[in-house]
């Protein structure tokens, strides 16, 4: 028996040049990156303020990070793809062997949903949730941790495959009989499985987490019908998130039986049925599509209220198109594959229901439209890519309700077509939905703003590339291509698909308009900084504290009202129907303290995970035990929480004074 | 009391929504119901799986040939009167007796233990007949779904021996009865599903 499994030196691709010299590039970045830490003696101070922080603030940003990161890698996938694509015609073979370019298109998809839209969005709603909310903190901040460190795991994992061993070519869902140990014998697939299961398992308690925040813990007079849109959004995904992804969880642990103890789920012999993991899949992968969305959905809500100077139109139908769409997304699943040879009507059920949530959808859309007309439409960043987002989105929608006919979809399955329309509705909807909630909530996270000029150059940008790239590929599907070539015979295909590269390369044209904003941004913060805590004319409670928050967000809890709370705040204030504030009682409060477990627990995650890809017995077992210590550890220790005096709630108030609008222009 | 009298004193009430954030002792074991949702979504799908499979038997044995009534009967009631003890166990609790508390968890401990031993030597009883899940689709589903249960009131036996050891070290802090209360609620839910399962899987199976 080998003590280190199946690993060996012939685990790295020697014989592959390319996967070699950029992994081991990557691997150096990395490890350079961490050395400097450790030489400048950073460390100390990323351990304590971030790493073991369980502050929902910084977690939200460690996410975000996280997901840029995870962009800039798939992105890196989707442009060689599309280099592979406008070369590989005919005789020409391009410069991909298929064994890589599989590998490719499975990290692209598996990164960009999991690991890039997912995090995105995850740590978008960490950072505000609780701010909207009106409260300090979610509802369990060290499971915050865990999950955001588990997240990390799985993406740990996912690229540890670049170099030691290779990633799945399965696609990013991974369908059986292809993904099963007959066909896939390699650790691609384990790669896959495990980072995702641990990565899941975080998703799993980030969505437990925001539920009981939301219902649970609001500040005094928020009743649900005062809650800001966004956090309704955020409400539906998390209920969303709990009844999906165990689904998943069931689904990949079978396959994991299949793979490791010779199961029979999905295997085509001794009677495993490989359409039930398609089903399955779907029954998790359709929810998750607005999982991702309705979050975008709510950033969206926000951005466009607050940028057209009024409260958003037809908030309650915004409310109910939400909730609506949260449950129809379970009932809508086999139009993934109509192709399965199911009866007439049970796809004519599933092309009805899908038809039907195009009307929730909208009534969204009208809603937004409404809410900008009459309005003074301020055109900042987060309203370009917002009005990008509805035209583009609307476009999507309706290829989607398109491929929604059984018949139609019979010759669009699996073609360009199809990844058309999906980019169509993820970039056009939650990527730019996640870009426009960047540039409106960066001022408070860091207390200054993003430079506007890069903001447009790279919005642009993004959305000429869009159209570009993607465009051709409805064409292209019409004309019979299907997803997943690394080569094509029919020449008369590459006019498309070079315009298509082209494409891609004015998308990185606006990634690196996004990077210059950031850098441009960070060195002029001085000029740019946020000293009212409202640089928007904002409307709801985040913007009433300071920029960037202090850890405890609010020294008192603010009493609400009405909906848009902050603004009818500030309108009473401008009108002198409210008394000016009184002098505020200041008591103590309760913080829990940090907690280096999340980060421990993710440790042994990865060790684990890494130990079962590999068959390392022991290694797992060693993995496993450690997770149990310590959370036996944490469920044993001394403080759970630190004391912030009355005192120091006063201080950083006074030096903090968060100058309204109102106030200023009275000053003026 | 009514509401006509309550309306014609004072302001009116708040709403429950209005009042603001609720104590930890809530939010904490209404986020441990979310939890459990969460979970029996997840058998939700093995029960889904078995239902598919449970005819792809590929010539192997089916469920009437390998489930015992007997051996089923005996460990539903111990599930069953665990679940009793369980809930002595929160009156305890409750009462802050001590003594008490040790003495159902002890019980409840025992009743599971005896759950779990009797349903490993079900499964060994199979595995040695030839009846591995191996064998065929009908077979993996059902030791997916029973030992996914079964793997559930292990962890729950682990559960309560480290809650009885928290329970000697720090007697009754908050904190230590909260998690109390989620493991009643945790070992009542895992009842729930032996209903669901022992329906499904043990009676539904034998019909002839």
């Amino acid at each position: 028996m080998n003590l280190l499994g199946n690993l060996g030196w012939d685990a790295l691709p020697w014989s592959q040049p390319l996967p070699l010299i950029s992994g081991i590039a990557v691997f150096a970045i990395v490890i350079a990156i961490v050395a400097w830490i450790f030489v400048k003696g950073h460390f100390p101070y990323l351990w304590r303020e971030w790493i073991t922080s369980v502050d929902h603030k910084r977690i939200g940003i460690m996410y975000i990070m996280l997901a840029l990161i995870m962009l800039l890698r798939g992105f890196t996938d989707a442009i060689m793809m599309r280099l592979q694509q406008a070369m590989a015609a005919g005789g020409a073979q391009g410069y991909l062997p298929p064994d890589h370019f599989s590998q490719i298109f499975s990290a692209h998809g598996t990164i960009m949903i999991f690991f890039m839209a997912m995090p995105l969005l995850i740590g978008l709603m960490n950072f505000v949730l609780p701010l909207q909310l009106g409260i300090r903190d979610v509802a369990f901040p060290t499971l915050n941790s865990v999950s955001f460190w588990l997240t990390a795991s799985g993406v740990l994992l996912i690229n540890l495959s670049l170099l030691i061993g290779d990633f799945s070519k399965a696609g990013w869902v991974a369908y059986p009989p292809l993904s099963e140990l007959q066909f896939s014998p390699g650790v691609g697939v384990d790669y896959y499985l495990w980072a995702l299961q641990i990565s899941g398992v975080g998703t799993l308690m980030t969505g437990i987490n925001f539920v009981t925040t939301i219902l649970k813990l609001r500040a005094p007079g928020m009743g649900y019908m005062r809650m800001p849109v966004f956090c309704w959004t955020a409400l539906a995904t998390n209920l969303l998130i709990v009844a999906a992804f165990p689904v998943l969880t069931a689904t990949f642990a079978m396959l994991l039986l299949d793979r490791y103890l010779g199961f029979h789920f999905f295997t085509v012999d001794a009677g495993g049925n490989a359409m039930m993991y398609v089903n399955l899949f779907w029954v998790w992968g359709h929810p998750e599509v607005y999982i991702l969305v309705l979050p975008a959905f709510g950033i969206f809500s926000e951005v466009i209220a607050t940028f057209s100077g009024k409260p958003l139109f037809g908030y309650r139908s915004m409310v109910a198109a939400t909730m609506a769409i949260c449950i129809l997304s379970f009932l809508v699943w086999l139009h993934h594959f109509f192709t399965m040879g199911a009866s007439a009507n049970v796809n004519g059920f599933f092309g009805v229901m899908t038809m039907i949530i195009a009307v929730p959808t909208g009534v969204k859309v009208f809603n937004w439209l409404f809410t900008m007309y009459g309005g003074r439409v301020r055109y900042n960043t987060p309203i370009l890519w917002s009005i990008g987002f509805m035209i583009t989105f609307v476009i999507g929608g309706m290829t989607g309700v398109l491929m929604a006919v059984p018949p139609a979809d019979f010759q669009l399955h699996n073609s360009l077509f199809l990844v058309a329309h999906f980019h169509n509705v993820i970039i056009g909807g939650v990527v730019f939905g996640a870009m426009a909630g960047l540039n409106y909530w960066f001022p408070k996270a860091f207390g200054f703003t993003l430079h506007e000029g890069w903001g447009r150059a790279s919005f642009w940008c993004w959305l000429i590339g869009f159209y570009t790239a993607f465009m051709p590929l409805y064409a292209l599907g019409l004309m019979g291509m299907t997803r997943r070539m690394q080569h094509y015979d029919d020449v008369t295909w590459q006019p498309w698909l070079i315009v298509a590269a082209l494409g891609a390369f004015i998308i990185l044209a606006g990634v690196v308009c996004q990077i210059i904003q950031l850098v441009v941004s960070v060195r002029a913060r001085e000029q740019n900084r946020d000293l009212t805590g409202d640089p928007w004319n904002g409307r709801t409670l985040e913007w009433s504290t300071a920029s960037p928050p202090p850890p405890w967000n609010f020294a008192v809890l603010p009493q609400v009202e009405d909906k848009d709370a902050f603004w009818v705040w500030k309108e009473q204030q401008r009108t002198g129907q409210h008394a000016p504030v009184a002098p505020r009682d200041y008591e103590a409060i309760e913080m829990p303290k940090n907690s280096p477990a999340g980060f421990i627990i993710a440790f042994f995650a990865v060790m684990a995970g890494f130990a079962m890809i590999w068959h390392i017995w022991w290694m797992a077992g060693i993995g496993v035990l450690g997770i149990f210590a310590t959370m036996l550890a944490y469920a044993f220790r001394h403080e759970e929480e630190t004391e912030i005096p009355a005192g120091e709630l006063a201080r950083f108030d006074r030096e903090h004074p968060v100058r309204h609008e109102s106030e200023a222009e009275a000053a003026a | 009391m009514s509401i006509a009298a309550a309306a014609d004193h004072g302001p009116p009430p708040i709403p429950a929504s209005e009042a603001g954030p609720a104590p930890k002792r809530i939010y904490v074991s209404f986020g441990f119901w979310i939890f459990l949702l969460s979970d029996i979504v997840m058998f939700s799908a093995f029960f889904a799986v078995y239902a598919v499979l449970v005819n792809a038997t590929a010539g192997g044995p089916n469920g009437a040939e390998l489930f015992s009534q007997t051996n089923v009967a005996i460990e539903t009631a111990c599930l069953l009167a665990s679940s009793y003890t369980c809930a002595l166990m929160s009156l305890a609790v409750a009462s802050r007796n001590r003594l008490q508390t040790y003495l159902w968890a002890a019980v409840t401990f025992v009743l599971g233990g005896a759950f779990l031993a009797l349903e490993l030597q079900e499964f060994s009883n199979m595995i040695a007949e030839g009846a591995t899940p191996q064998r065929s689709a009908f077979l993996s589903a059902f030791f997916a779904l029973v030992g996914c249960h079964g793997l559930h009131v292990a962890a729950g036996l682990v559960w309560l021996i480290v809650l009885m050891a928290q329970l000697t070290f720090e007697g009754f802090r908050a904190r230590v009865e909260r998690r109390l209360l989620c493991f009643a609620l945790f070992w009542h839910a895992l009842d729930i599903i032996w209903v669901g399962l022992f329906t499904v899987v043990y009676l539904m199976g034998v019909r002839p």
